[in-house]
């Protein structure tokens, strides 16, 4: 039953990505290009009004499903691996146009070939399993 | 009047207030807002979790997300296919202008007409479209993982808790989307 109210919030975030137009190959083009302000405004807002209700969340001490406070576990500080990981998904971001979330609600709303860049990035997620014994972290 | 309100794109600070909406959901109910996990599950549920254990779906910790995402491919679905914007993304005129010179004709380059997607270069009977997916996918998916987040989980949910990693992560997004878009794209597309 759990899992209705995930499929809601994914719902949700699906319409808001749509709506957004974050899900714009052509906007992330732009967003690279610094020729319009549009995803600095999605991106900025969501982040100060995240860092505001997670910080009351955690004052306020709010108990979250499970009984449990908000936390966050953090990574291990490795200046490497954050730049370079980072670089890899940048490349791949500006040349599809579309970061994993996204992806799914391409699909949705009906550019299937987006299933293509799915397949790779599930490709790639593998290859990462695989040789992650062997990268710096 | 209702219309004008179920049709048209949002405004930016709308957008990010129902993404930061979004954040506050997951984290009431427990879960933590990433998206590229699902890559790794996608992994798992095919069986990649019997060689590797870092590829082992967990129920009990993983199914939410498949839940998120199914909901996210009907909220597409119902944003973009039931009450669609009639208008196309009103971009810059100077990136409409580049893409042109990239050979994009905007906003034809989209045959929705939205201007989410130029599928008249990703084509399903192009081979460079199938290779430039693929190839793209690979990064987004390898790169993804080795950060440990995407966008959601690191742009967003990791820079709302304050960690170094995460925009340390988000200078790396940076880094790479600037040189593909500046240096690469114009000679691979």
């Amino acid at each position: 039953m759990k899992g209705i109210i995930f499929f809601l919030i994914g719902i949700f975030f699906g319409i808001t990505m749509t709506k957004s137009e974050a899900i714009s190959w052509f906007r992330i083009y732009e967003m690279f290009r610094f020729e319009s302000f549009h995803m600095y405004g999605i991106i900025g807002t969501a982040v100060v009004i995240g860092a505001i209700s997670m910080t009351l969340l955690k004052i306020f001490k709010v108990k979250v499903a499970g009984g449990g406070l908000v936390t966050y576990t953090p990574l291990p500080l490795n200046i490497k691996r954050h730049l370079i990981s980072g670089t890899i998904f940048g490349l791949g971001w500006a040349l599809v146009g579309a970061c994993p979330g996204p992806m799914f609600v391409l699909a949705g709303n009906g550019y299937f070939f987006i299933i293509v860049v799915i397949a790779g990035a599930v490709f790639g997620t593998y290859a990462y399993g695989m040789v992650r014994d062997k990268l710096p972290h | 009047m209702l219309d004008d309100l179920i049709y048209p794109s949002w405004h930016w600070s709308i957008s990010g207030l129902a993404i930061a909406f979004i954040l506050f959901l997951l984290t009431m109910a427990g879960r933590s807002f990433g998206v590229s996990t699902t890559f790794k599950n996608i992994c798992g549920l095919a069986g990649a979790g019997k060689k590797n254990e870092f590829f082992k779906f967990d129920y009990k910790e993983d199914s939410w997300r498949l839940f998120f995402i199914g909901g996210a491919i009907v909220g597409g679905f119902i944003a973009g296919v039931i009450f669609p914007n009639p208008f196309a993304v009103s971009l810059d005129s100077d990136t409409i202008f580049a893409l042109e010179k990239l050979g994009i004709v905007y906003p034809t380059a989209d045959s929705l007409g939205h201007g989410f997607f130029p599928d008249a270069y990703f084509r399903w009977d192009s081979l460079n479209a199938w290779i430039i997916a693929l190839a793209g996918g690979f990064l987004v998916g390898f790169g993804s993982r080795y950060a440990d987040g995407c966008t959601s989980g690191h742009a967003i949910t990791g820079l709302s808790h304050f960690q170094l990693p995460s925009l340390l992560t988000v200078i790396g997004f940076f880094i790479g989307g600037l040189l593909m878009t500046h240096f690469l794209l114009p000679y691979i597309l």
